[in-house]
């Protein structure tokens, strides 16, 4: 049989799959299949340079690996459904296209708020084409700037706003605090302070119940009765996974693809899944499933998942331990960086300062029962090497399920 | 094998030095420094360097 490994998504984490396929010795066709027209590109700098309009989108475009010259891309292309019995997937423009092994690398969707009010106006961020508008509506002279949501792509469109020259810039969040979720309170107290000495105001610890406007948004009111008046609002409420292509093979699509600790999908050794999509055990702490939005992972998983499917798909043993990432998270917002190590949200209860002061250049650890989970750095170039030298640190350390 | 490092792109994320360590290191005022020409059996580790810089600032030119 000669049938592809079909590739489902083609954007970073479809795009690592192929040149990892082809690095694990996969000889044999590959086709990805991409709703987006474009040839995967990078998302990180649509809420930061390209936002700013600092880099050029044409900067965004990955370099593919040499060795992937030959795969086959259906760009502009969506799955619609997939047969895990028959091994087909089907196409939107009605192709049915058989598979010898099936990558998902389908990633996520930003969420929007079901909350009444006009859509013109609200924007979200994930794509190129999402930036790009985003942009045009923040460079109108005297806006005024909702951003819904104080996650890190919420507090990063918020800071390249106000140096556009926004007039106002508001952050939205029912949370007390920004990004409180991943940084715990300490931390995330520092970067309340730093975005409002730059010119941020909050409103924490209330949600948007609706928005005003006829046509277009014109405001947003919270829970708590204020209405901030809006010129452009953003939504940065979390992510869903684009799953719905997947359903009916009976499998947990709860968040995201439920895999085995080789990113192996619903016990089938010719299905896996990669990048933000997959809700995957990491060996490295206590092996609960969990999917992980940060830009290493799509290449993490790709070097792992590759060598186990290659390895099935040619009769030979893979023999990989279960897979164990260190997590590696960044976030640049104004004229600082956050730099992240390890899993800092599983040690949340017992936070220390390690270096540096909250003021300014600060290191900050991240422990359970005792034992070093986690380092964040915030400030400047100074910071973010500190944490880097924990990094050794944490990779020593034993899995907490050991 | 040539290793090219857009120096203009580069944001110091260190990456590639821990992906790569006989190849890039930061130097004493904290700078970005690579081998330009390392040895052809370093090929993989320099090839996931490029993969892991975030400003997609490394080029491998054989
Ligand atoms: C604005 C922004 C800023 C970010 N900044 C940072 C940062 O500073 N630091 C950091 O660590 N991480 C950051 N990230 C996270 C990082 O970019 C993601 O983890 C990474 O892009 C995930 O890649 P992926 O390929 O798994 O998923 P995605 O990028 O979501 O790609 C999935 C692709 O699949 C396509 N697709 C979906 N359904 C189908 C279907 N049925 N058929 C065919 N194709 C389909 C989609 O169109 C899309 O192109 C940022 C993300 C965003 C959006």
């Amino acid at each position: 049989m000669n049938a592809p490994i079909v590739v489902a998504g083609a954007a970073m984490a479809g795009l690592r799959a192929a040149e990892q396929l082809r690095a694990a010795g996969w000889t044999g066709p590959i086709t990805l299949v991409g709703s987006e027209p474009h040839m995967p590109y990078n998302r990180p700098p649509l809420s930061k340079e390209v936002l700013a309009g600092k880099a050029s989108f044409d900067s965004l475009a990955f370099r593919p690996r040499p060795d992937v010259h030959d795969v086959r891309w259906r760009l502009g292309t969506t799955v619609v459904r997939a047969d895990l019995d028959r091994q087909v997937v089907e196409l939107d423009d009605g192709e049915t296209l058989p598979y010898r092994g099936l990558v998902v690398a389908t990633g996520m969707r930003p969420r929007r708020l079901p909350c009444p009010g006009p859509v013109p106006g609200r924007h979200t961020v994930r794509t190129l084409d999402d930036a790009r508008g985003l942009r045009e509506a923040l460079t109108r002279p005297g806006v005024r700037v909702v951003v819904v949501g104080a996650g890190f792509i919420g507090c990063e469109v918020a800071a390249t706003a106000i140096a556009l020259g926004a007039a106002e810039v508001t952050v939205v969040d029912p949370m007390p605090l920004p990004m409180a979720g991943p940084l715990g309170e300490l931390l995330a107290g520092a970067l309340l302070g730093r975005h409002e000495q730059r010119g941020i105001r909050f409103a924490l610890g209330t949600g948007v119940t609706a928005f005003h406007g006829d046509d277009r948004v014109t405001g947003v009111a919270l829970a708590d009765g204020r209405v901030l008046a809006a010129d452009v609002v953003v939504e940065s409420v979390g992510s869903a996974a684009n799953t719905e292509w997947f359903e009916g093979n009976g499998l947990d699509l709860s968040d995201g693809v439920l895999t085995d600790e080789h990113l192996r999908v619903g016990g089938r050794p010719e299905v896996i899944a990669v990048g933000d999509v997959a809700r995957f055990p990491n060996a490295r702490y206590d092996g609960v499933p969990r999917r992980v939005e940060h830009w290493s992972i799509p290449t993490d998983t790709a070097k792992h998942a590759a060598k186990v499917l290659t390895a099935h798909l040619t009769g030979t043993d893979a023999g990989l331990a279960p897979f164990a990432p260190l997590p590696t998270f960044w976030s640049d917002q104004h004229d600082f960086r956050l730099q992240s190590f390890g899993a800092p949200a599983l040690g949340k209860d017992d936070v220390r300062v390690l270096d540096g002061d909250l003021d300014g250049d600060v290191l900050v650890g991240y422990h359970h029962a005792d034992r070093l989970v986690g380092v964040v750095a915030l400030g400047g170039r100074a910071a973010a090497a500190a944490a880097a030298r924990y990094r050794a640190e944490l990779l020593k350390q034993p899995s907490l399920i050991a | 094998m040539q290793v090219v490092v857009d120096m203009n792109k580069c944001q110091d994320h260190g990456q590639c030095v821990f992906a790569a360590p006989d190849v890039f290191r930061f130097d004493d005022e904290g700078r970005l420094a690579h081998v330009a020409a390392p040895d052809e059996s370093l090929r993989a580790e320099v090839e996931e360097a490029a993969d892991v810089c975030p400003l997609q600032a490394i080029r491998i030119e054989d």
